[in-house]
């Protein structure tokens, strides 16, 4: 029994063999050119004008620590009335209703339409069109203590993601079966019914990617509400730079820190998918 | 025989151009298991939708024990009954579906305890052990924790069926329910729906399985363009069809 031995038809017996492990050297080649290149970059900043001792200094400062936590704060809030905002509106747009369907289609249309800078400005400053806010005979108030930049930032940003996030939630009831809704009705649900219990669960699993993508650019625009002035991360970083002078040493700061909370946000993503993946794991894999 | 369960009484429906149901007439009495068979594109399906109000009917009525689907008779006119008015009514029917429709996010069991729990308000413990009992009536109570795309074909119409009758309806219907199963599949969904004939109830079955109308239906009615051609004992109609086109329908299929 030796190499020579062969099969039938004269072919040889190669079920012994290992297979020879492949070289690669292509890619060594462009990763040792990409180490290069960063090594270079890595070695330009060393050698640039930044105090690395400001950063350090600076990346726990409690002014900073406030920052990203108030950062964080907006961005939950914010991403839940957007994705509460986002359900009815897109519910509204699949409604029989033509008065429900046009009215969640032109909140789309102006919400989205506008840049979200100039819906934060624009709520900043309600008390320049109206001074006093408030239900007649009930209750008012004037409209610069009511529109605080937390509450102003909350409203500008939880009414644009709504207006996006509608149009996610409807992608994904959309991508639910219609037999399923079929189902729903033939065992006596109502549409509302049938769509909390049978069709928005299944829309979850695909909505979940998005949705994720969604949060993590709330995360970021979160950083617009510094003009109204929000003291999230990035409005206090830049308080500081307007003191001392440091501003890349600040900016790198809250630089760090928004890319620390994405990159603990990814892990977090990858949890709910799992949870929303019932029934259809062996199809996922 | 005794009342109807379901009287049909000229009943049409077009989609834009094409008229699906020509001021079709029919009578279901209770126990009665009813085959429609006919080519695709003939209609059955079509009036199976009409009586569980999934589709519409343009004109005409149909009466479910007694009752006018849809519409509600005052002063002389006919109102649109709400979608709560026709959810109920729903509740009379049971259906199963050409391709099962089980909810894939939920076990078996919670695809059959959905209804009871969520529809009729019945409490948790008792649904749960009614779908057991249902589960293994269809056989497959070892399955009860399966998710719909952990079972075949075969096993996830059978928990369709389970989860219809879980609603006790008074008239089960059958939309093509082993069309889109392979083969070897068919049987074990057939037997289910014989056994279930055997206890009485009251079905409705579009269907391209002659043999199964053969054994089990009492009446088999053939469709051809939106309209009833021939209706009568299964025997008769499928033994000694009267009508050249019923005869030419069987020679193609058996």
């Amino acid at each position: 029994m030796t190499a020579a031995h062969t099969l039938a038809g004269g072919f040889p017996d190669i079920s012994k063999m290992t297979v020879a492990r492949q070289a690669h050297w292509r890619r060594w080649l462009t990763a040792a050119a990409i180490v290069v290149v960063l090594a270079a970059i890595g070695r330009a900043f060393a050698g640039g004008q930044i105090e690395w001792a400001y950063v350090g200094r600076f990346l726990a400062a409690k002014v900073i620590l406030e920052g990203i936590a108030n950062t964080m704060v907006m961005a939950v809030l914010a991403m839940a009335v957007g994705i509460v905002l986002g359900v009815v509106v897109a519910i509204m747009r699949l409604s029989p209703n033509p008065v429900l369907t046009s009215v969640a289609a032109g909140y789309t249309w102006l919400f989205r339409g506008t840049p979200l800078i100039l819906q934060l400005l624009l709520w900043f400053n309600l008390a320049l069109v109206f001074p006093t806010i408030g239900i007649p005979g009930l209750w008012s108030a004037r409209a610069v203590d009511v529109m605080t930049p937390f509450l102003s930032a909350l409203l500008g940003l939880g009414l644009n993601q709504g207006a996006y996030t509608s149009e996610v939630m409807r992608a994904g009831m959309l991508s639910v079966d219609a037999g399923q809704y079929e189902a729903a009705q033939a065992i006596g649900m109502g549409r509302l019914r049938a769509l909390r219990r049978i069709i928005l669960p299944q829309a979850m699993r695909v909505v979940i990617p998005p949705l994720g993508n969604e949060f993590i650019g709330m995360v970021k625009a979160t950083s617009l509400a510094s003009v109204i002035q929000y003291p999230e991360v990035l409005h206090n970083a830049e308080n500081i730079y307007y003191a001392n002078s440091r501003v890349i040493e600040l900016l790198i700061v809250a630089g760090f820190w928004y890319l620390l909370v994405v990159s603990i946000l990814t892990p977090l993503q990858m949890l709910l998918e799992r949870r929303f993946a019932r029934g259809a794991l062996q199809l996922a894999r | 025989m005794t009342r109807p369960i379901v009287a049909i009484r000229s009943v049409s429906k077009t989609f834009g151009e094409f008229q699906a149901l020509k001021r079709v007439s029919l009578d279901v009495r209770e126990g009665e298991v009813l085959c429609l068979i006919g080519a695709s594109g003939s209609g059955k399906t079509t009036l199976l939708r009409c009586i569980n109000q999934l589709t519409s009917v343009d004109s005409g009525g149909i009466w479910l024990d007694g009752e006018l689907l849809g519409l509600r008779e005052q002063g002389g006119r006919l109102h649109r009954l709400t979608p709560q008015q026709i959810a109920r009514q729903r509740l009379k029917t049971g259906m199963v579906f050409q391709r099962f429709n089980l909810f894939p996010h939920k076990t078996a069991l919670e695809n059959i305890t959905e209804g009871p729990v969520q529809v009729q308000g019945r409490k948790r413990e008792d649904a749960r052990a009614e779908a057991m009992e249902l589960l293994r009536r269809v056989g497959l109570a070892a399955k009860a924790d399966a998710y719909p795309a952990q079972l075949s074909g075969g096993q996830q119409q059978r928990v369709a069926i389970a989860r219809a009758l879980a609603m006790k309806p008074m008239l089960m219907l059958f939309d093509e329910p082993t069309s889109a199963l392979d083969p070897e599949l068919v049987g074990e969904v057939l037997s289910v729906m014989k056994e279930l004939a055997r206890s009485g109830m009251t079905m409705m079955v579009v269907t391209h399985e002659v043999g199964f109308a053969r054994e089990v239906a009492d009446t088999v009615v053939y469709m051809d363009h939106g309209a009833i051609v021939e209706s009568g004992l299964a025997a008769d109609v499928l033994g000694a069809p009267r009508e050249a086109r019923t005869r030419s329908f069987l020679s193609a299929v058996i």
